[in-house]
């Protein structure tokens, strides 16, 4: 079946077909699980994830009846800080690498169209990140199912999912970086700069900025919603907790003011991250890429 | 079936192609003449829609900018620069390829067949040989039996026997009444497949006329570019016209006929002046 998302006065008039999109996903899928970096990114994840259950009270439950424990405050946590890093790396790497080997213009000497190649490429490289995320979750479950102690289902799920959702943001934006690049060594180290000041800079930086300015804590509040990390941060103790009463004032501010639209706000954050980087990305590649 | 009308490509404020026109008729081969740089594969790469351009190239009727899709279904490839997924085997090359191209996985039997690659087909591509790659490539632009075949030095990377069988192939395609366009450094390669010839220099075409002109061209003149170190070419015209040789600026070289015997002597001249000549290469 064939997608028609061809945008009227676009230079290119060629219909998108689905099935040129999934075979280039499929392709890109198997590349990435034969990488051997993709490996080291599963398994130092899947380990991490694995020792902070193992590190945790013994009883204690990653997520369930018992509330927002230890062990999923620091699965979170791990979570916000490595999902970005990978997704990042292996977006960037993905376009990059590719466009510096010339096997990119082996792809596009096809009668395949760019928008067909970067959503092929996006559609992989989602699918190994959500590997990666499901991979070191599940081990973690079934370390905790291994010590007696069960995971609920469903929460273990929405930890999945909001964790895929960060790291299709970071595929998103790694990608977008990889478009820009000329050199994959460029790509990778503007991704680790957008790791750190997604990850750190922008967490540090309002802080900074509240202490000095004495900013109202509304605007100290959405202004750390805009960054997608603390967006999913949200979310999870959300999902997890159902209150935000350890977000501190911010999340007093969040409950009074926005009265229980918090996590639909930062849902919606989410999906504009998810879809802008990747939008830009798409628009970069299809333009202004010379192969 | 192909034409090109006015394309330019520049990157930054150096144009590597400068409003080249031509057309290719139905059942031609063209060749595209030149030494390194002077825009041949930059032509091919704009046919392919791999850059973006100035200027119109038409495909069938198609516009290649609107319609590239449609127009790279016409088109087979072979690059200059072999690029594949190492990761993948030859015939998982050529069934991707073939996926890509909405073809039967037969296909990819009978094309490893014609290139005869058919014992490496469980060989990782990034453990062939340059002149395995070359045939790998040659099978995958004959993948889909393609009306038009570009072909950038195709024979390149190949050793004599294998260069050998990869005319013959061309040449039977050529026979069949198959579109080629080429690149090349061999002239008896030019003069066995293509029946025009368009010679470029510094992204120009100086030249378009028929294989035997071009033997004709290369046997009364023989021109050499000289490249110098930098800031010697005004010095170094200066020398060559005291000697009497027809020399003019070309770039960062400069451009200089003499006959065959007179070789040495005009890089004499230029070294007793003093002048430091970098590269000295046939210049067509």
């Amino acid at each position: 079946m064939a997608l028609n998302l061809a945008i009227s006065g676009a230079p290119s008039r060629d219909r998108v077909e689905r099935r040129l999109v999934l075979a280039i996903a499929r392709k890109e899928l198997r590349d990435a699980v034969r990488n051997r970096w993709f490996w080291l990114y599963a398994g130092g994840f899947t380990a991490l994830a694995s020792a902070l259950v193992l590190a945790a009270l013994p009883g204690a439950q990653i997520v369930g009846s018992e509330g927002f424990g230890r062990t999923a405050a620091s699965l979170v946590g791990l979570a916000q800080l490595v999902i970005p890093l990978l997704g990042l790396l292996l977006g960037a790497q993905t376009v990059a690498t590719q466009h510096e080997r010339g096997t990119l213009r082996f792809l596009l000497s096809h009668p395949v169209s760019r928008t067909e190649v970067f959503w092929g490429l996006y559609v992989g490289q989602s699918l190994a990140m959500f590997a990666v995320v499901a991979g070191g979750f599940g081990a973690a479950a079934l370390l905790s199912a291994g010590r007696g102690v069960a995971t609920d289902p469903s929460l273990l799920a929405t930890m999945v999912g909001l964790s895929w959702l960060l790291s299709l943001i970071a595929v998103g934006i790694g990608m977008f970086i990889g478009a820009a690049s000329r050199r994959a060594g460029a790509a990778v180290g503007t991704a680790l700069v957008v790791w750190f000041a997604l990850v750190f800079l922008g967490d540090l930086g309002i802080m900074g900025t509240a202490v000095a300015t004495r900013l109202p804590v509304g605007v100290l509040f959405f202004a750390a919603l805009a960054n997608p990390v603390e967006a999913f941060r949200l979310l999870a103790v959300a999902a997890f907790r159902g209150s935000f009463d350890v977000l501190g004032p911010a999340g007093s501010y969040a409950v009074d003011a926005l009265n229980g639209r918090v996590a639909g706000l930062a849902l919606a954050v989410l999906a504009a991250w998810v879809l802008a980087p990747a939008a830009l990305g798409w628009w970069r590649f299809r333009t202004a890429l010379d192969l | 079936m192909i034409r090109v009308t006015r394309l330019s490509k520049r990157y930054g404020r150096k144009a590597v192609v400068d409003d080249v026109s031509f057309t290719v008729a139905p059942g031609e081969a063209v060749a595209l003449w030149g030494p390194n740089g002077a825009g041949k594969t930059t032509v091919l790469r704009c046919l392919l829609g791999l850059v973006g351009y100035d200027g119109a190239i038409t495909v069938s009727r198609l516009d290649a900018r609107r319609h590239g899709k449609a127009v790279r279904r016409l088109l087979g490839h072979v690059p200059q620069e072999l690029s594949f997924f190492d990761d993948l085997t030859v015939a998982d090359t050529l069934a991707f390829s073939a996926q890509l191209r909405g073809l039967e996985s037969a296909r990819v039997g009978e094309a490893l067949e014609l290139v005869g690659l058919s014992p490496l087909r469980a060989q990782r591509v990034g453990a062939l040989s340059g002149g395995m790659k070359q045939r790998l490539a040659l099978a995958v632009a004959l993948l889909s039996d393609p009306p038009i075949l570009l072909l950038d030095e195709p024979t390149s990377n190949l050793d004599a026997a294998a260069r050998e069988s990869a005319m013959a192939i061309l040449e039977s395609l050529r026979a069949a009444g198959r579109n080629l366009v080429l690149t090349s450094h061999h002239f008896d390669e030019v003069a066995a497949l293509v029946d025009r010839v368009l010679a470029l220099e510094d992204g120009r075409i100086v030249f378009d006329s028929t294989p035997a002109a071009l033997a004709q061209r290369l046997r009364t003149r023989a021109t050499w570019r000289v490249r110098l170190a930098p800031g010697q070419i005004s010095q170094a015209l200066a020398a060559l016209q005291e000697q009497g040789y027809a020399a003019r600026s070309n770039g960062q070289g400069i451009l200089v006929e003499v006959a065959a015997h007179e070789q040495k002597a005009a890089l004499d001249a230029l070294r007793r002046v003093g002048l430091t000549v970098t590269d000295f290469e046939p210049w067509h």
